[in-house]
């Protein structure tokens, strides 16, 4: 059974120009133990999908439903929220320095952390503390649990934050662009540190990212995002070698990573669509190469590639696109269809 | 861009000198407060570096936060006044011009910052941000101006009806699209981008990468790019130096740093970056660094990777290795290493470091 499915969700906000509507039905599941990857560019609604379930999204009217583990995150309490956060689901952010607090000890902020959620002793919570900044790879963590965050390099502070996140063994982890603000060298040891954690504790994670290297690095799943909806949704190789939809292909296109050499890039025509106004029936039809009537006509569902399966598509176009592409991944540089102006 | 079509882009200028822009242990200081407030210590943001700036190429300049690179990238352009080296820019020593006696060089020599948001004044027309120039070297009349300013807003693909709007009205990707028009102005010899996509996404950055090289076959323009992301790097560059703790400690033509990887620097930095691609992202082998980049206010003597280094052995510490070519390698390929990587050696797990299956 699904640790967290998530189903038709709407997120929208009051703004003095209009209603933004920045996640228009989204629906996805997590299994325990596995890693998630939610990838989109900025304004794609990812971030805001996940905020919504741990409530953190304030001021949005948020619709839809979110079971976790048998409760419905959208209608909790606040005091079932405040329950769940942090000991059931944990989560992480893009800049470690301003999640922790800059005037208490790293081993103050997770023993309080412990404390706020689990009746121990300070001195038995301490310890605990010292056995996850262990466990994150801080050296020395028993000399350095009394220092403050300052004291910490970027990678570092991840690191802890993740000990933090970790201290109560959730089921879920919710990792909103970890590493995006670390050199790369950092992010490969931050990143080793989660999936350490995951093959620890069984944790689940969500991974949201802009990342692709970084879905292609850890993710068991990908749901691809656009304009606040789910364009695709595929295990990780079926992602990167038999996608479907046009603008997952156009993500893979512009990257400069994948021929190596200094031919020209393809980049996706145009930008992203404003989340004010009406959206055509597919967000994707102003800068999609492949856009034909029915597009502008009917909204594709999210469905099956074909019948049945686990790979999903929001997509009208034929489902051989996504098969024709198996046999063109044995080249050593991926095909990768060029866009019709 | 080919050889070839470097050459032919360089063509009408070929009879100088093929280095457009010389520096020469170049050195940048910066003074800092200790915590106390009484002794005083200094950064070393760029600690000696040497480098050729051939005309018509891209040069990379990569890696992590805090080696120097941007420094570098100001020094180059004069930015900053040097600590001490040397900067000659078409066979013009300008390692101590003046201000004023910059002002002819600064035609030549332009900049693009990362931040297309914070470059641009958000209360100033983009026709006048990009006319800036114009107005600063005192080019033309106002009209004149007006329809210089369209021609460029035109040639990187914003419509130029569009010269009376300010910077918040145009998206991330055509604000760095203001911000390249306006270092065109001049008609520069020499770019310096300073992590020009960064702040774009992927959709996006292709587009302003595409720009940027149609720009360069088209006018013949070499380019410093300094970027963290190392497959943006290697898509741009004809040359790649790869920096250190304010040293340069590999550079080589594109092809060779990643073929021939010579500095176990170089080879971790690589090794840690995501390739978008699940198959290579398997089975290759990832070198993960322990511990953090050592503080530019105390760099570690001699070869200053040996603190984080696999192969760093009793000599590392000290004596600094040498910018040469090694191991039979030709003078386009130059490493700083006592133990430079042969091709193929893997980097074994040593003392301070450990290799993690990928």
């Amino acid at each position: 059974m699904a640790l967290l499915e998530v189903d038709d969700l709407h997120v929208s906000f009051d703004t003095p120009d209009g209603v933004v509507r920045a996640v228009r039905g989204v629906s996805f599941t997590v299994e325990p133990g596995q890693t998630l990857g939610i990838v989109g560019e900025s304004g794609s609604g990812k971030s805001v999908a996940t905020q919504s379930l741990t409530g953190l999204a304030a001021g949005a009217k948020v619709t839809g439903a979110a079971m976790f583990d048998g409760l419905d995150l959208l209608h909790a309490s606040s005091r079932e929220m405040r329950h769940i956060r942090g000991r059931r689901i944990g989560m992480i952010f893009q800049d470690p320095l301003s999640s922790l607090h800059p005037a208490y000890s790293v081993g103050w902020q997770i023993v309080e952390m412990i404390r706020a959620h689990e009746a121990v002793p300070r001195r038995r919570a301490r310890e605990r503390a010292i056995e996850l900044l262990d466990l994150v790879r801080i050296p020395n963590a028993r000399a350095r649990v009394d220092d403050y965050p300052h004291q910490f390099s970027g990678g570092m502070r991840q690191r802890v934050m993740i000990a933090m996140a970790m201290a109560l063994s959730p089921s879920l982890l919710i990792a909103d662009e970890p590493t995006t603000a670390l050199d790369v060298t950092v992010q490969a040891q931050v990143l080793k540190v989660m999936q350490d954690v995951q093959a620890e504790f069984g944790t689940a994670i969500i991974l949201i990212t802009h990342d692709l290297g970084v879905i292609a690095e850890i993710a068991d799943e990908v749901v691809v995002m656009y304009a606040g909806q789910v364009m695709e949704r595929a295990r990780r190789r079926e992602a990167f070698y038999q996608y479907h939809h046009p603008y997952t292909e156009g993500l893979l296109a512009s990257l400069p990573a994948r021929g190596g050499t200094r031919e020209r890039l393809t980049p996706i025509p145009g930008s992203p669509p404003s989340l004010l106004g009406k959206l055509d029936p597919c967000p994707f039809v102003p800068r999609c190469p492949y856009v034909f009537d029915k597009c502008r006509r009917e909204e594709p569902p999210l469905a099956p590639v074909y019948p049945g399966e686990h790979h999903l598509s929001a997509c009208w176009l034929d489902p051989d696109r996504a098969r024709s592409r198996e046999s063109a991944h044995t080249d050593p540089a991926p095909d990768i269809a060029p866009v019709r102006p | 861009m080919t050889d070839q079509a470097a050459s032919a882009a360089t063509g009408a200028i070929e009879s100088r000198s093929e280095t457009l822009l010389h520096i020469e242990d170049i050195r940048k200081y910066f003074k800092v407060r200790s915590h106390a407030g009484t002794s005083r210590a200094e950064v070393k943001a760029v600690d000696g570096v040497t480098l050729d700036v051939r005309r018509g190429e891209t040069l990379g300049l990569v890696g992590e936060t805090g080696c120097g690179k941007s420094t570098l990238a100001r020094c180059m352009a004069r930015l900053y006044d040097l600590t001490s080296g040397k900067v000659v820019f078409e066979d013009h020593d300008i390692s101590r011009t003046s201000r004023r006696g910059l002002r002819p060089v600064r035609r030549q020599m332009q900049m693009i910052f990362q931040d297309p948001y914070g470059s641009l004044n958000p209360r100033r027309r983009v026709g006048s941000i990009i006319g800036d120039p114009f107005a600063i070297h005192q080019i033309g009349d106002r009209k004149d101006r007006k329809g210089k300013v369209q021609e460029l807003m035109q040639l990187v693909g914003l419509n130029p009806e569009h010269y009376n709007r300010f910077p918040n009205e145009f998206s991330g990707g055509q604000r760095q699209r203001i911000g390249v028009a306006r270092a065109l102005a001049l008609q520069p010899r020499l770019i310096v981008c300073d992590e020009p996509v960064s702040a774009l996404d992927v959709s996006i950055q292709a587009q302003v990468l595409n720009l940027l090289t149609d720009l360069q076959q088209e006018f013949g323009l070499t380019y410093v790019f300094i970027t963290h992301d190392l497959s943006v790097v290697r898509h741009v560059s004809d040359r790649i130096a790869v920096m250190y703790l304010g040293k340069v400690v590999e550079v080589a033509r594109t092809d060779d740093i990643f073929s021939t990887t010579r500095h176990p620097y170089t080879k971790a930095l690589l090794s840690a970056l995501p390739v978008p691609d699940p198959d290579a992202a398997d089975s290759r082998e990832r070198i993960v660094l322990t511990g953090d980049m050592p503080s530019p206010i105390n760099p570690p003597p001699a070869c200053r990777f040996h603190t984080r280094c696999p192969k760093a052995q009793e000599i590392c510490s000290r004596e600094e290795p040498p910018l040469v070519p090694v191991l039979g390698d030709d003078g386009s390929h130059l490493t700083a290493c006592h133990f430079p990587l042969e091709v193929g050696e893997t980097l074994r797990p040593g003392t301070v470091a450990q290799r993690e299956g990928g």
